[in-house]
């Protein structure tokens, strides 16, 4: 049911753990749908420099941790903000379309944590424009 | 993945074929193919073997081979007794009671029979998993037509008071019908004695093909047909008979009842050297389902903090075939109705494991097991939010 780089991510998982003093924290999901996604970002510059994170859900939310924590390292935080739910399931050829939330939860993460950062520093917080995240509880069929 | 050696815990999934079972059945693939309503040799040995494996499956029961008629599966069982009741007795009322815990061929036919103006109850069960008979008594009108209540719960493997609630409906003048896919071979089972009037089995959960399932209807039970067409079955399940199923189904049952209790020691006694194992050395778990009251070879224990999916993925690793209530491997997102019904909070729901123990397994699986589960648990533990939040003595 999952492809081998899911499998291979949910087996050696990248990034696990927590940065300690990091520079921003997300923590999206809740226990009720069986996910939670915890992101934390070490920023230099306004580059991510290092990302990890935990997370209690399935196979799937392991993976799309790993990968998402995996694609925003090195990258500046504009960059890091575009990084879709499809990109995360795309590099790890594919999700199973029941899935799909587990990498809008890994997006989701991955936001919450940037705009903890740019609150934190007296930014404003960006608004959510892709529409993904909508389609969290469509797809979840977890509305609570 | 690389592993040579499976462990096949997931029995109430269903079970492998007994060689003797296979070895009954394979002639009635090659030789003896006759159509059983044909009346040359061939067929003549068809008809023979089936009333053979009908007596074999009355005789489990304590019931009438007239009683039986074979299925092509629980669900089918399930379906028919439950429609056709509801159907052939519409006139005396609309009114069936069943339980929250019950199968999905149970709880769906119910359903479906609630769009067309029947009126269903569902049953609560105690935070075990057991319904109390009183509960029945209370809930039975003078609309109920059918009581179906399932004799052993196939998640979390309580077994049900099913004497007690056979009682009841019979009190009131309401058909019994019992769901016993999950109990035939593990309970000692007589129609008769018991007072049940319907009671659905399929052959794979005890050794037996997949494909065959067999209802034992009490003689006088007035039911619609579901499957319409020919003869067969004494014109009330038509279709050509799956003759190597039901010699399977037939030979499958004698086996399994043979010696119920000492199967059931040997089962039992695996089952909990791996509970007793588990719950002493990872901390908070649970098990799910009544402490005495359970199949012998159920495990439904919950582990606190991670997902079940990804349990049974690790499992899968090790070559430990497992199975769970997690929403996750479901498909519908939604975790188990069982779990829930006990009154089990849905964030545990999400990280129960059922390990179904059966004649497959050996003393050495139950070392393996005991091994390399509490490794999973803290494996994915350690990367937990929920599990650093407790360890904090955070909410």
């Amino acid at each position: 049911m999952y492809s081998e780089t899911v499998m291979d991510h949910f087996k050696n998982p990248r990034n696990v753990g927590e940065i300690e003093n990091p520079d921003g924290v997300g923590e999206v999901g809740n226990p009720v749908c069986g996910d939670i996604m915890k992101i934390f970002l070490k920023i230099e510059n306004n580059v991510v420099v290092d990302a990890k994170f935990k997370t209690f859900g399935c196979g799937a939310a392991i993976a799309s941790s790993s990968m998402a924590t995996e694609l925003v390292r090195g990258k500046t935080l504009e960059d890091a903000w575009q990084l879709s739910n499809k990109a995360v399931a795309e590099a790890l050829d594919g999700l199973p379309p029941i899935k799909m939330h587990c990498s809008v939860l890994a997006e989701e993460g991955i936001h919450k944590a940037i705009n903890d950062y740019r609150v934190k520093h007296g930014l404003p917080p960006w608004e959510e424009t892709s529409p993904h995240s909508h389609e969290h509880g469509e797809e979840s069929g977890c509305q609570l | 993945m690389g592993h040579q050696r499976i462990i096949y815990m997931d029995h109430s999934a269903t079970t492998y074929a007994k060689k003797e079972v296979v070895d009954a059945m394979i002639p009635f693939f090659t030789q003896h193919f006759g159509n059983p309503s044909s009346i040359y040799g061939i067929a003549r040995e068809s008809k023979t073997a089936i009333d053979t494996a009908r007596a074999q499956v009355a005789k489990a029961l304590g019931a009438d081979p007239d009683e039986i008629y074979f299925t092509s599966c629980g669900s089918e069982s399930d379906n028919w007794a439950i429609k056709g009741v509801a159907y052939a007795n519409r006139k005396r009322g609309n009114h069936i009671i069943t339980t929250a815990i019950e199968h999905h061929a149970v709880l769906h036919t119910c359903q479906f029979l609630e769009k067309d103006g029947f009126a269903v109850t569902y049953l609560p069960v105690d935070r075990y998993g057991r319904v109390d008979p009183a509960d029945l008594e209370k809930a039975i009108t003078d609309k109920t037509i059918l009581v179906s209540i399932m004799y052993a719960n196939n998640e979390i493997g309580t077994i049900e008071p099913i004497r007690e609630l056979a009682e009841v409906a019979k009190k009131h003048k309401v058909y019994f019908h019992t769901d016993a896919v999950q109990a035939i071979g593990n309970v000692p089972i007589n129609v008769k004695a018991q007072n049940i009037d319907m009671l659905s089995l399929s052959a794979h959960k005890f050794y037996g093909p997949k494909g065959v399932g067999a209802l034992y209807i009490k003689k006088g039970v007035r039911i619609e047909n579901l499957i319409h067409g020919g003869g067969q079955e004494r014109k009330k399940r038509a279709g050509t008979e799956n003759i190597a199923g039901i010699v399977g189904c037939g030979k499958a049952i004698e086996l399994a009842t043979a010696d119920i209790e000492g199967h059931n020691v040997r089962i039992r006694a695996m089952r909990d050297r791996l509970l007793k194992g588990v719950l002493e050395n990872i901390p908070n778990a649970r098990l799910n389902g009544h402490p005495t009251e359970r199949l012998p070879g159920n495990f439904n224990v919950s582990f606190e903090f991670i997902e079940g999916e990804s349990m049974l993925l690790w499992l899968d690793d090790e070559g430990i075939c497992a199975s769970t209530g997690s929403a996750c491997t479901s498909g519908s997102l939604e975790p188990s109705h069982v779990l829930l019904a006990t009154g089990l909070p849905v964030e545990i729901s999400h990280g129960s494991l059922r390990l179904t123990l059966g004649d497959a397994n050996t003393e050495e699986d139950v070392d393996f097991v005991l091994e390399v589960l509490p490794k999973v648990v803290s494996r994915l533990r350690d990367m937990s939010p929920l599990y650093q939040k407790a360890k904090e003595g955070g909410p």
